[in-house]
């Protein structure tokens, strides 16, 4: 399984829209692509989750290093559109409590 | 030319010839049994071409001379492929040197995890803790200094392999070296680990924990977890099972971080049930295994020891998945005995 990556951009934001799975083996490729941008200053750095099928703790960590970069370049992050599968993954290690997690409005999947 | 050369020689004569006289069946299969010797004894593609080469203009002496000079041009063609072998002669024996290197780091992680399981007679303990390859990123732990209580601690590190492995050396003497009070204090103690962790690990790494104190006198199970997959606790009066949640942020992610202790009471009976996501990840085909079958699997056995229950949890959902492990798996049973 794959991951594919499409990113959009606008003034001082970035829309990053995940499909696939977030594992060992895509993870690397996720990091090069999110990293260059969580290192620019002052930007919403706004990842798309909806069709993210599968995370595993490698694919976490890839998101707990663009937190710790974001937070260093005084940038947001914000992670959007989990099922409850994934959204599940971020209570449990409890990195919902430090990364902003948009909930999904009852009647969206 | 060596004794292998000539004997090569030779033979590869009497097959070539018979070849070129009778065109037969049997000659192409001692070819192939030549491919295999050329193999087998190191010899590149280019050194048999001059072999055949040699053969071919003892065989006939009158060969057109056109024809013989092609041979140098063929030479010359098999020299990309003679490197290319040698490399991958190179290369085979560094990955043998390698592989055999890890099988040592991971007969010396082995040292790293409890070599015996506690002797507690006021505590049956279980312990499954299974690689999914060579090195293990799953962790365990237990402290017992005296006849009070029994400490134990469940870790997971994000990643497998060597990389994890390394990371669990620096949470083995991390553990070892806090004072003894701080076992009795989950909360204390994931806090003094999380320090450390925080300072010694890449921005991408973390860690999952959850360590529980059973205190003896009191009956009481105190624990915290940093990010850990929860545990079960299973009440005899109930007949039913719990999830043992504990919430807190994994370790290494902020310096800061604080953790919640909880606690549950421990009649005789009951028990509590630690273990990795490598149990909770099984796959049955592609669908992940509900919790609700691993708790099932633990009722079916859960009248046996600690140790028979979790062994035989561990070999059913193996079987399920065809004998493939493909996360680490830690599974770990504590029942109150007295």
């Amino acid at each position: 399984m794959n991951l594919t990556i499409r990113s959009e951009q606008t003034d001082n934001a970035h829309h990053i829209y995940l499909a696939g799975e977030i594992d060992a083996y895509t993870a690397p490729q996720l990091r090069e692509s999110l990293i260059p941008l969580a290192k620019e200053k002052g930007i919403e750095l706004t990842i798309h989750f909806n069709e993210v099928e599968y995370i595993d703790s490698t694919g976490l960590g890839v998101f707990v290093g663009v937190l710790k970069t974001t937070d260093a370049n005084g940038s947001n992050l914000k992670l959007c559109g989990m099922s409850s599968r994934v959204r599940r993954l971020f209570s449990i290690t409890g990195l919902d409590e430090v990364i902003t997690i948009e909930e999904v409005k009852e009647g969206q999947s | 030319m060596s004794v292998v050369d000539y004997k090569l020689q030779l033979s590869y004569k009497r097959i070539l010839k018979d070849f070129l006289e009778n065109k037969s069946e049997q000659s192409l299969y001692e070819a192939q049994k030549v491919s295999k010797f050329l193999l087998e004894q190191k010899i590149s593609p280019e050194e048999f071409v001059s072999i055949h080469f040699k053969v071919l203009t003892e065989m006939l002496p009158q060969m057109d001379e056109q024809i013989q000079d092609s041979f140098v041009l063929l030479l010359e063609v098999m020299m990309g492929y003679g490197l290319a072998y040698q490399e991958h002669q190179i290369l085979r024996n560094r990955q043998q040197e390698l592989e055999s290197e890890i099988d040592v780091a991971a007969s010396m992680q082995q040292t790293l995890l409890p070599q015996e399981k506690p002797k507690t007679e006021f505590l049956d303990v279980g312990v499954v803790c299974e690689p999914a390859k060579k090195m293990s990123g799953d962790y365990y732990h237990y402290v017992h200094e005296d006849d009070k209580g029994l400490g134990m601690a469940i870790a997971d590190i994000i990643g497998k392999g060597v990389p994890a492995a390394l990371c669990m050396s620096m949470i083995k003497y991390a553990m070892d070296s806090l004072p003894s009070e701080q076992q009795l204090q989950p909360s204390l103690l994931l806090e003094n680990l999380n320090r450390v962790v925080a300072q010694n690990v890449g921005d991408s790494m973390f860690i999952t924990m959850m360590y529980g104190y059973y205190n003896r006198t009191t009956g009481d199970f105190h624990y915290s977890g940093a990010g850990h997959e929860p545990g079960f606790f299973y009440s005899v009066a109930n007949d039913a099972f719990e999830e043992l949640h504990a919430k807190g942020l994994v370790l290494g992610v902020s310096r800061q971080t604080k953790y919640r202790e909880y606690t549950r009471h421990l009649d005789v009976g009951d028990f509590i049930v630690l273990l990795s996501d490598g149990v909770t990840e099984c796959r049955i085909g592609d669908e992940f295994i509900e919790r609700e079958e691993i708790t099932k699997l633990i009722r079916k056995y859960m009248h046996l020891t600690a140790q028979e229950t979790v062994n035989r949890v561990y070999e059913e959902l193996v079987k399920i998945q065809d004998f493939v492990l493909r996360d680490d798996f830690t599974l770990i049973l504590l029942r109150r005995t007295v």
